[in-house]
């Protein structure tokens, strides 16, 4: 799965800016095992895995099979049109590993990504460990940590009927989730509402991060982008 | 997918979740409707909206007197207030829809979920991509506009008269019926997806090739096409496709490291 490959930003644009900003605050780290080769213990790999990574305060880590922190519910009542509740339960993530999936987690910042890439260097699970980032960021990374990097896949983005994708700002919200399930439509409205002030960026961004399936949403990214848009600064 | 009539009270919330847009409210009746065709069968809808469980009669009855008074209601825009939106029974071809659309339905030509591709995310263990060589996926239909098989054919037949090796573990190879041309089987042509990967393999040599037929190739297409190419490092951790890709001007701003850290631990 090329989950987290494509994530849009400004350096994939098709009449490239000049000098687009570098993009500091969304780094994946996510775990996969082999059918046959290493899905020995996997609960027990995997759940280390995200015990290891809630150490360094991921902004978002799920579970391919089942979601992120931040998931869908099916009893709610009405009250939460007044009062919702958006606390994140990564205990739900950890709890809920029940064998052949991916995992991962997301930082929006480089030194806690750092951090939990020499924890997993250390603790050496067996499982194959990706970084979804800055090729310059993940290699960087590999030197502070040692580690030699063993394949790279670089990211050329889209080519094709382009005229069907929405905006640059609507696509760097729903490419966070890279198995399309954050509508772009979506994404629009709640951006909408926002500069409308039906809702806060925060609110805004978790409404998003509810329907990708796998926890790679970037939270923290997508309220700062969807704020800029709120008012008119993206 | 289906929308009960009965339960819909035309709220409006699951026109946008749906991530091509095949949701519109039907005048005529005052209900949400899916499109047929369209749909591709993802549940964005049905999994990630949140349930209420509300009777539809007193949700309509409580619109109907806001509508009147030109109360403007804001509800929480990402939940289904009365179950309406209801999965129905897929048979083939209309199931390999779902396969390709639905993140958590494992393909069953390779038991992954989501796009059901390794790639070189456990090139570690596998080797599948060898130094020298470079690996690619071509997803067709990303991000969020959906492609049907004929165009994902019209450009393997073309890649396969490049002498290409397609992936023998990969869900679109496992639904060709000649691999050697790019074929896929004819009943599922017209079959709409959310994505599919392409997964090829040539020696890196020809990557500028390749790259370049895959964008000559994408005009001909009614979708986009999103590409990645991957190699193996060399034993100091650098990779020849670095030089290549910034030789041919293409963007290498982001992708995807393989740490190395994996093993093989089972017999």
């Amino acid at each position: 799965m090329t989950n987290t490959l494509h994530r849009y930003s400004e350096h994939y644009a098709f009449e490239r800016t000049s000098n687009p900003e570098p993009i500091k605050d969304d780094y994946i780290v996510f775990a996969m095992a082999s059918r046959g080769l290493n899905d020995d213990n996997l609960v027990e790999k995997y759940r280390s895995f995200l015990q290891l990574a809630l150490k360094h305060k991921p902004v978002n880590m799920g579970d391919a099979t089942k979601g992120g922190i931040l998931r869908p519910r099916q009893d709610m009542n009405p009250t939460a049109h007044w009062r919702r509740d958006h606390s994140p339960d990564p205990e739900q993530v950890i709890a809920g590993i029940e064998g052949h999936t991916t995992v991962a987690a997301v930082f929006d910042n480089y030194e806690a990504m750092r951090a939990f890439v020499a924890e997993l260097e250390c603790a050496q699970l067996g499982i194959s460990i990706n970084i979804s980032a800055p090729m310059d960021d993940a290699r960087r990374c590999c030197e502070e940590t040692g580690i030699t990097r063993h394949s790279v896949e670089y990211s050329i983005g889209f080519c094709g009927r382009v005229d069907k994708l929405p905006d640059g700002t609507t696509l760097e919200l729903s490419t966070m989730c890279g198995h399309g399930m954050v509508s772009a439509n979506f994404a629009r409205k709640m951006i909408d509402w926002v500069k409308e002030n039906r809702r806060s960026p925060q609110e805004a961004a978790r409404y998003l991060a509810r329907f990708c399936i796998c926890g790679v949403f970037n939270i923290h990214r997508a309220e700062g982008i969807i704020k800029q848009a709120g008012t008119l600064k993206r | 997918m289906r929308i009960d009539p009965e339960k819909c009270v035309a709220c409006g919330n699951c026109l946008p979740i749906c991530p091509v847009g095949a949701i519109h409210i039907d005048p005529d009746i005052g209900r949400a409707v899916v499109n047929e065709d369209g749909c591709v069968e993802c549940f964005a809808c049905f999994r990630g909206m949140s349930k209420e469980h509300l009777n539809p009669v007193m949700v309509r009855t409580i619109r109907q007197i806001a509508k009147f008074f030109r109360f403007r209601f804001d509800p929480e825009p990402d939940i289904c207030p009365t179950d309406a939106i209801v999965p129905q029974e897929l048979t083939w071809p209309r199931i390999v829809r779902r396969v390709f659309s639905d993140p958590q339905v494992p393909h069953e030509s390779t038991g992954i979920h989501g796009r059901g591709t390794a790639e070189v995310k456990t090139n570690d263990v596998t080797n599948r991509v060898k130094e020298g060589e470079a690996g690619f996926v071509v997803e067709f239909g990303r991000p969020g506009v959906g492609a049907r098989f004929r165009d994902v054919q019209q450009v393997t037949t073309a890649l396969a008269d490049c002498s290409v090796e397609f992936e023998k573990n990969n869900p679109v190879t496992s639904l060709m019926i000649d691999p050697s041309r790019g074929l896929i089987r004819e009943d599922i042509l017209n079959e709409k997806i959310l994505s599919a990967i392409v997964e090829i393999k040539t020696r890196l040599g020809q990557v500028p090739l390749i790259l370049k037929k895959i964008r000559d190739l994408s005009r001909a297409v009614d979708t986009v096409i999103s590409v990645g190419v991957s190699t193996r490092c060399d034993a100091a951790g650098n990779d020849a496709l670095h030089e290549i890709l910034e030789r041919e001007g293409y963007p290498m701003y982001r992708g995807k490291t393989n740490l190395g850290l994996g093993r093989i631990t089972t017999q």
